[in-house]
C-alpha cells in the first residue's frame, strides 16, 4: 500500500496535540480557581474552601498527570517526523520550546508536587505560594508555546539565509504580530474550560447530595468567573484576533469568513453551508452586507479579500477552516448565555431550585474543550498549505528518512495508548467525582 | 578561551547529565518496583519518587528544547533517525506517568498488579534504549556526506550499543537503590542495600567490558584524549567514587553513596563528552561526514540569547531543586495524600 508519509505525519500531529491539549486547559483553568479557593482556605481559614481545594486539587493531580505524560511526545515530535522543518527553523523554533522547559514546565512540576504532596510539610502560606506557582507556571508554559505557534503563524525577526531562517532580532520573534493576542485568547478559554469543569462538577455534587456547601461556592464561584471570561472570550479577545488574522493572514480569515470573492462592504455570515468540489463555494448564504469590513477595517467600505484574491494551491482546505471556526464561535454564543442565565439565577436566589439547569451545566462540561480543538483546527488547518506562514510548506517540511510505514506503525501505538488513557482517564475522574469531597472539618477542628 | 558553540556542548552535556542522574533514581525504582514483595513496598517505592519525578522529567524537555535550539541538525538527524527507538521510549514514559498516578485510585488487585507491570517496565524500558542511543551516538551512525542518516531500526541494534543499554540499566538500578537506602529504614533498607552491592559488581563488569569493546568498536574515540588532563580527571574521579559506594553502604553513610553513584554518572557522560567532542555524532561511514559543534549548530545569535535563558533559567531551577528536595528529605511515609 502507498500512504503520503507527509499526510500520515499530519495526521499523528494532528491526533497527538489534539489530544494532549483536552488536559492542559483544564489544568491552567482549574490551577487559577484554586489559587483563589485555596487562598479562602488559608486566609480565612474556611473548612468549606479547604476541603473543596483537596477535592479539586485531586482532579488537577490526575488531569495534570495525563498532560505531562501526552506532552512529552510534542517535545520531540519534531525531530522525529518534522525534521526539515526543524533544521530550517531551528535557529529560531527551538528557544520558546527551551525556554518553556526552564522557566514555566520546571515551575508547574515541582511546586505541583509541593502542592500534593507537601500540605502537611511546608506552612499554609508555603502551600498557596505552591498552587500559585502552578498556575503561574503553567500559563507560562502557555506562552511559550503560543510564542512557538505564532511565530509559525505570523513569523517575524528573521531572515532567510544559508538555507535555513535564522534570527535577527529575538523579542521581534517573540513578540510577533499574532503572539499576543493569541495568548490571551487562549489562557482565557483554559479559563472557561476550568470554569465549566468546575460547574458542572459542582452541580452533580449538589444534585447528589454530596457536599452541599461545598457544591454551592463552587457552583457560585465558577458562575461568576465562567461569565466574566466567556464575555471576554467574544470582546475583546476573540474580536481583536479576528481582526489580527484578517490583517495578517487574510486567507485564512476568507476561509473563516466563508468570503469567496473578495470585496468592499463585505459582508459578515450569519449562515451558509460551505462546499468544495474543488472550488470553494457557499450554499444558503444569510449575511449583513458590510460588517465583515467595519469588523476588520474599522470600515464599512474597507475592502476584505476573498479567496478568489489568492492563487489556488496557497489557500487553506475551505470546509473544515469554515466548519470548525463557526462552530467554536457557536458554543462562544452558548457559553455566554448558559452562563449569563446562571448568574441570572443565582442573583434571583432560584438557581438550587432549577434542576434542569443544573443538569445542563453538567452536559456542559466537555463543551469548553471541544471549542478550543475547534479553535485550533481552524488556526492550524487555515494555515496551511503553510507549516510557517508563506515561508515553508507543509509538505517541505516532513522528515525525509522516516518510512510511511513506520509512521503508520506510531500513529496505531499512539492511537491504541490514547484510547486506552482516555478511557482510564474518564473512569478514574468519574471514580473520584462520585466519591465527592471529604469533609474534613471534624478532624481539623480535633487537632 | 571556550567559545560559544563549546559552551554549548558543555550545556547539553549538563542537562543531559542533570535528567541522566534526577530521572535515573526514577528509573532505578521503577526497575526495582518489578521485584518488590509486597503493596507496602510498592507503595514506599512509588511515593519515594512521587513528588519529585515529574520535576525530574523536565530535565529531558528542557534538554531536548535545548538541543532544538542549539544544534538543530542533530535534533532532527538523530531523532528522526531513530524514530522507531524513540517512540517506544516515549510510549514507555507515558505509561510511567500515568502509572503513578492511576494505580492508587482503585483499589483492586488486578488493576494495581497492572500498573506496577506499567511502572516497572516504563522505567526499565526508557532506561536501557536511553543506553542503546547512546552507544549508537559513541560508535557512530551511518550519516552520508550531506549528514542524512542512511541506516535502520535493527541496525541500532548491535551488540556494542546494546552492552551500553545493558550498562545504562545496571546503573540506573543501582542509583535507584542508592535513592531508596535514603527513602527506607530497617529491613528495607537492607533489601535495598544488597540490590545496590549487587549492581555496583554488575557495573564494574559491564564498564570495564564496555571500555575494552570500545577500543575495538569506536577506537577514534580515544585519539588525542589520552593526553586530555580532564580526561585523567574524570577518570580518576570515577575510580574514587565508584570505590567509595560499597565503603559508603557498608559504615552507613547512605547520602554520600548517592552521592558518589551520582559523580559516577557524570564521570561517565563527561569521559563519553570528552572523547566525542567536538563531534556530537560521529559518522560512522566516514568520520568528516560526522555532525560536530560548528556544523550542526545555530547561528551566534541565537546561541547567545539562549545562554542568556541559561544564565537566567538554571539558577532559579537548582534553587527550586534543591529547596523541593530539602523539603521532602527524610524517610517515605504512607500518608492520606500519598499514591
Amino acid at each position: 500500500m502507498d500512504f503520503d508519509p507527509v499526510l500520515l505525519s499530519r495526521i499523528q500531529f494532528a491526533m497527538t496535540i489534539g489530544f494532549h491539549f483536552i488536559f492542559p486547559p483544564i489544568s491552567i483553568g482549574l490551577a487559577w480557581l484554586l489559587v483563589f479557593i485555596e487562598w479562602q482556605g488559608w486566609r480565612k481559614d474556611d473548612s468549606t474552601y479547604k476541603s473543596m481545594g483537596k477535592f479539586f486539587g485531586k482532579l488537577l493531580a490526575i488531569t495534570f498527570a495525563v498532560g505531562v505524560a501526552t506532552g512529552i511526545v510534542m517535545e520531540f515530535q519534531f525531530g522525529t517526523n518534522w525534521a526539515e522543518y526543524s533544521k530550517f527553523v531551528g535557529d529560531i523554533f527551538g528557544a520558546p520550546l527551551a525556554a518553556e522547559g526552564i522557566f514555566a514546565f520546571f515551575l508547574e512540576s515541582a511546586f505541583l508536587g509541593l502542592y500534593l504532596f507537601g500540605r502537611n510539610k511546608v506552612s499554609k502560606g508555603v502551600h498557596w505560594f505552591s498552587i500559585f506557582m502552578v498556575a503561574v507556571g503553567s500559563t507560562l508554559s502557555a506562552f511559550w508555546i503560543l510564542v512557538a505557534n505564532s511565530w509559525q503563524q505570523t513569523p517575524a525577526g528573521f531572515i532567510i539565509q544559508n538555507g535555513r531562517a535564522e534570527l535577527i532580532n529575538f523579542w521581534e520573534a517573540v513578540f510577533n504580530p499574532s503572539m499576543i493576542i493569541r495568548f490571551f485568547h487562549t489562557v482565557d478559554a483554559t479559563l472557561i474550560a476550568g470554569a465549566f469543569v468546575m460547574a458542572g462538577i459542582s452541580a452533580y455534587l449538589y444534585l447528589n447530595n454530596k457536599g452541599v456547601e461545598i457544591a454551592k461556592k463552587a457552583l457560585k464561584l465558577s458562575i461568576i468567573v465562567g461569565l466574566a471570561a466567556s464575555l471576554l472570550e467574544l470582546y475583546p479577545l476573540g474580536h481583536e484576533h479576528t481582526v489580527q488574522v484578517g490583517k495578517t493572514q487574510p486567507e485564512k480569515l476568507a476561509a473563516m469568513e466563508g468570503l469567496i470573492d473578495g470585496q468592499e462592504r463585505a459582508p459578515l455570515l450569519m449562515f451558509g453551508v460551505p462546499q468544495q468540489s474543488p472550488e470553494p463555494d457557499l450554499k444558503a448564504k444569510i449575511a449583513l452586507p458590510g460588517l465583515l469590513s467595519l469588523g476588520i477595517h474599522g470600515d464599512m467600505n474597507a475592502y476584505v479579500p476573498g479567496l478568489n484574491d489568492f492563487q489556488r494551491d496557497e489557500i487553506p482546505p475551505f470546509i473544515l477552516t469554515f466548519i470548525s471556526f463557526h462552530t467554536m464561535v457557536g458554543l462562544g454564543m452558548f457559553f455566554i448565555g448558559i452562563m449569563l442565565l446562571g448568574a441570572f439565577l443565582l442573583y434571583r436566589k432560584q438557581l438550587w431550585d432549577q434542576r434542569w439547569f443544573l443538569k445542563i451545566l453538567m452536559l456542559s462540561i466537555p463543551l469548553p474543550l471541544i471549542a478550543i480543538q475547534l479553535g485550533w483546527i481552524s488556526a492550524e488547518v487555515g494555515r496551511q498549505p503553510w507549516v510557517v506562514y508563506r515561508v515553508l510548506k507543509t509538505a517541505d517540511a516532513v522528515s525525509l528518512t522516516v518510512s510511511a510505514g513506520e509512521i503508520l506503525f506510531s500513529i496505531i501505538l499512539f492511537g491504541i495508548i490514547y484510547i486506552f488513557i482516555g478511557a482510564l482517564y474518564l473512569y478514574i475522574m468519574g471514580r473520584e467525582i462520585q466519591r465527592g469531597p471529604e469533609l474534613t472539618s471534624i478532624a481539623e477542628v480535633k487537632s | 578561551m571556550i567559545d560559544l558553540n563549546t559552551t554549548w556542548f558543555i550545556l547539553i552535556g549538563v542537562l543531559f547529565t542533570g535528567y541522566a542522574i534526577l530521572d535515573g533514581f526514577d528509573f532505578g525504582v521503577g526497575i526495582l518496583h518489578l521485584f518488590a514483595k509486597n503493596n507496602n513496598e510498592r507503595r514506599i517505592n512509588m511515593n519515594a519518587i512521587g513528588p519529585v519525578w515529574d520535576a525530574n522529567e523536565v530535565w529531558l524537555l528542557t534538554g531536548g528544547g535545548a538541543l532544538f535550539a542549539a544544534f538543530p541538525i542533530v535534533y532532527a538527524t538523530v531523532f528522526s533517525g531513530f524514530y522507531l527507538a524513540l517512540m517506544l521510549i516515549l510510549a514507555a514514559l507515558i505509561f510511567r506517568a500515568v502509572s503513578l498516578e492511576f494505580r492508587s485510585k482503585i483499589d483492586s488487585p488486578g488493576w494495581q498488579r497492572f500498573w506496577d507491570w506499567s511502572f516497572g517496565l516504563g522505567s526499565l524500558l526508557p532506561a536501557v534504549l536511553f543506553g542503546v542511543a547512546a552507544g549508537n551516538i559513541l560508535r557512530g551512525i551511518p550519516l552520508d556526506e550531506n549528514g542524512v542518516f542512511v541506516g535502520s531500526f535493527l541496525g541500532l541494534l548491535n551488540p556494542y550499543s546494546i552492552l551500553i543499554g545493558v550498562l545504562s540499566l545496571v546503573m540506573f538500578a543501582l542509583h535507584g537503590a542508592l535513592y531508596m537506602t535514603l527513602k527506607t529504614d530497617g529491613e528495607l533498607r537492607d533489601k535495598m542495600t544488597k540490590w545496590a552491592s549487587g549492581s555496583w559488581i554488575g557495573i564494574i563488569i559491564v564498564y570495564l567490558l564496555a571500555t575494552i569493546y570500545t577500543f575495538f568498536e569506536a577506537g577514534f574515540l580515544f585519539d588525542g584524549i589520552l593526553s586530555a588532563p580532564l580526561f585523567w580527571i574524570l577518570f580518576i574521579l570515577l575510580l574514587a567514587v565508584i570505590i567509595f559506594i560499597p565503603i559508603g553502604l557498608k559504615s552507613g553513610r547512605y547520602f554520600r553513596s548517592f552521592l558518589a553513584s551520582s559523580v559516577t554518572i557524570i564521570c561517565m557522560i563527561g569521559l563519553a563528552a570528552v572523547s566525542l567532542f567536538p563531534r556530537l555524532v560521529p559518522s560512522n561511514i566516514d568520520l568528516r561526514y560526522s555532525l560536530n559543534i560548528y556544523n550542526a549548530s545555530s547561528t551566534p545569535r541565537t546561541l547567545t540569547v539562549m545562554l542568556i535563558m541559561a544564565l537566567i533559567g538554571m539558577p532559579i531551577v537548582i534553587g527550586c531543586t534543591i529547596y523541593i528536595y530539602r523539603v521532602f528529605k527524610g524517610k517515605t511515609v504512607i500518608t492520606d495524600e500519598s499514591y
